[in-house]
């Protein structure tokens, strides 16, 4: 018996041995076969159009890749959609024009649904694929999550929409596209005090967001100096998100004329359609969060009709710039863009000028290439569709002014 | 004035949460075991008014008796395929962790089929809002019509209960389920209709919760599940007037603590008194004491 025994431990060690190094020859054998579609799909050029996901385009073997992220589901999923559509846009445009420093760009998109696990096994993933620049994430929390991954990292990351200021704070290789929250909630409250919108306003913000507080906080320090006066500031968190009746009650209540909606679109459209119930009609003011309310599937935009918001981007604008995209990305991806993907394109052509002001190549590693963009992104200003002379400071803020927008007729137009 | 519209709507948040406590007392109170899956058939019901109205194009009527069909039908194969053969099981944990599992079961089908994305939910109630002194309280058409809802269901549960003899059955069931099958009846078919009758209740909460509060989403019925779930276990786990006593206390508690104390911390304070009820009255308001003979 103890024979046996011995024989048979020898039989499966040899077994396990074996199985390893067979494991082993496989995988050596699918990276070749892996390099070598690669090859094949490099000689053949020129991107296929059903890769939605990936845009895969090399002329003589290094292109950049770079990496975006963002909800193309959920809640959140028209910012998604938008900054993927956004981006590949831009990168097709830069492609078919030559590239950056004659350099092809790879593009991969990865949902993230809202949430900040999946926000960085996204990032996870697109680190597995190569990913060498990060264009994202979409929205606050996750880039906040996604940031301290990347800081760690090294990687240059350039989001276009992550409002909160904690997505650059003590991140050096994060830089924004968009305003930070205090900067919109600054701005929103110097342009109702200026332009004389209201004079008693009530806010109904989510206190569990920090896009949300964030805005709020420095709304009502800046209120302090404006010739309105806040009525009422009633806050919702997550798991209480349905009725607002008794926040709108108490706004009504309080004489308000104006409602500051510093927070996202899906709640703001149950807000509207609860305001319309109990007929309380004030002025609804927002901002960037609340761009994509008119996209919101079954919703009757009428209520939406004279809603404000504070955002960089109109469709509607008249430059050939605005122009030009609005009509390229209505072509290619049949809805009209909203400041999502306007940010997310900018954001493509900044990593272009940064790249091409450092000189960097493809060949560079993750960390050298970083720390080339991070000293060359206080050096340069873009013109972009959000903005004209973008300029950042080393902590990775934008600098640019705010457009005021009103909903009429079912569409974002820009107050003069 | 605001008080007063507070207080109603209160009162109509808690109908919605007394007719979804309603199917999980009567489950507990027969099967004697925790449906957590109840909360995702309301979500179920509301897909399925808005499958049929908003993207079928269906008159608001068919689309509320689909969803109720299938609601029920929903109910009771759950029941057949995941409670059932487990009803025997030693441990009264396999049958709750099944619910947990049927509950995410259905939340993620509801995600694949229609995606994460917030639907506008069309109101299935066509009433207009009624004005009150000088316009200052204005109470909706839903408030109204869900107000109604609970009160018609409350009535006609008792009645059917106590009068007829499926009714009976129930009742019997919920005693002594030995015994119960020792005088004849049929205890599986019992628990059948049981959760056919929580599983419709649950469809027609479903309509109203998404008419009030127009979103939905594949997890729209998961807090108002738990909410109402802490209702019935605050009436009484068990008793159909404790549901609604609980429903609708819950439901004003939920109100006025967000008009009064804080918007943000109205769910705390829920469940604090539900802890201080627990704490003075372990069974709840309306709950009976079961002494156990030895």
């Amino acid at each position: 018996m103890k024979k046996f025994q011995k024989i048979m431990s020898l039989m499966l060690a040899s077994a396990m041995i074996m199985t390893m190094l067979a494991g082993c020859s496989n995988s050596n054998d699918a990276s070749n076969a892996d390099s070598a579609a690669a090859e094949t799909t490099e000689t053949a050029g020129e991107e296929t159009a059903e890769s939605t996901d990936t845009t895969a385009a090399s002329s003589d073997g290094a292109a950049f890749k770079i990496g975006a992220i963002g909800p193309a589901t959920g809640g959140a999923a028209v910012y998604g959609i938008a900054v993927q559509n956004g981006a590949d846009l831009a990168i097709k445009e830069i492609n078919a024009a030559g590239g950056i420093n004659g350099y092809q760009i790879e593009y991969n998109f990865q949902d993230d649904e809202c949430d900040n696990e999946k926000s960085v096994n996204a990032y996870n993933t697109l680190k597995d694929w190569g990913m060498q620049m990060l264009v994202g994430t979409t929205t606050s929390g996750c880039c906040i999550a996604v940031a301290a991954e990347s800081a760690n990292d090294n990687l240059f990351q350039i989001t276009p929409s992550g409002s909160s200021v904690d997505c650059i704070n003590g991140n050096d290789n994060v830089f924004q596209v968009c305003f930070t929250d205090p900067n919109q909630g600054v701005g929103a409250a110097q342009y109702i005090g200026t332009n004389g919108v209201a004079e008693k306003v009530a806010v109904i913000y989510d206190s569990s967001d920090v896009y949300s507080s964030g805005i709020y906080e420095k709304f009502a320090q800046e209120a302090a100096n404006q010739p309105f006066e806040i009525v009422a500031s009633e806050a919702f968190t997550a798991d209480n998100k349905t009725d607002f009746s008794v926040q709108l009650q108490k706004a009504k209540d309080a004489g308000a004329d104006l409602v500051f909606l510093p927070i996202y679109y899906t709640e703001a459209s149950l807000i509207l359609t609860q305001a319309n119930a109990m007929g309380y009609t004030p002025k609804f003011f927002g901002c960037d969060g609340l761009d994509g309310i008119l996209n919101v599937e079954n919703f009757d935009t009428a209520l939406a009709e004279g809603v404000m918001l504070l955002t960089p981007f109109a469709a509607d604008a008249e430059d050939e710039a605005t122009k030009a995209f609005v009509s390229a990305y209505v072509e290619s991806y049949g809805d009209t863009p909203n400041q999502f993907a306007a940010d997310a394109y900018d954001a493509v052509y900044i990593l272009k000028a940064a790249i091409e002001q450092c000189g960097a190549t493809p060949d560079d590693s993750v960390s050298d290439l970083c720390e080339k963009l991070k000293a060359v992104m206080p050096e340069i200003t873009v013109d972009g569709l959000t903005g004209e002379a973008m300029s950042w400071d080393t902590d990775g803020a934008v600098n640019k002014s705010p457009k005021a927008m009103e909903i009429v007729n079912g569409n974002y137009s820009l107050i003069q | 004035m605001s008080f007063i519209s507070y207080l109603i709507n209160g009162i109509s948040l808690g109908s919605v949460y007394a007719i979804i406590a309603l199917g999980y007392t009567m489950v507990y109170g027969i099967a004697k075991m925790l449906n957590f899956a109840h909360g995702d058939v309301i979500m179920v019901g509301g897909f399925a008014v808005f499958f049929a109205v908003s993207m079928q194009g269906l008159p608001t009527f068919a689309g509320m008796l689909l969803a109720v069909v299938l609601c029920t039908v929903l109910g009771i194969a759950i029941e057949y395929i995941a409670y059932r053969p487990l009803r025997q099981a030693a441990s009264s944990l396999a049958v709750l962790i099944t619910a947990i599992g049927v509950s995410y079961f259905l939340q993620n089908v509801a995600l694949l089929i229609f995606g994460a994305n917030t639907k506008a939910f069309t109101s299935v109630v066509t009433i207009p809002a009624v004005k009150l002194a000088n316009e200052q309280i204005i109470i909706s058409g839903e408030t109204i019509v869900t107000i109604i809802s609970c009160i018609i269901i409350m009535t006609a549960l008792t009645l059917f209960i106590n009068k007829t003899k499926a009714g009976q059955a129930m009742l019997a069931v919920s005693e002594d389920k030995g015994a119960a099958q020792l005088m004849g009846i049929n205890v599986n078919r019992t628990i059948s209709l049981t959760f056919a009758i929580g599983s419709a209740l649950a469809a027609i909460a479903g309509m109203l919760l998404c008419s009030a509060y127009p979103s939905l989403t594949p997890y729209t019925g998961s807090m108002p599940g738990i909410k109402a779930f802490v209702a019935a276990v605050f009436g009484g786990i068990g008793s159909i007037p404790g549901a609604l006593i609980g429903g609708i206390v819950l439901g004003v508690i939920e109100i006025l603590s967000k008009a009064y104390i804080s918007s943000q911390l109205s769910d705390a304070i829920v469940f604090l008194v539900l802890i201080v009820v627990l704490l003075v009255k372990p069974t709840g308001i309306l709950g009976k004491k079961i002494q156990e003979k030895v």
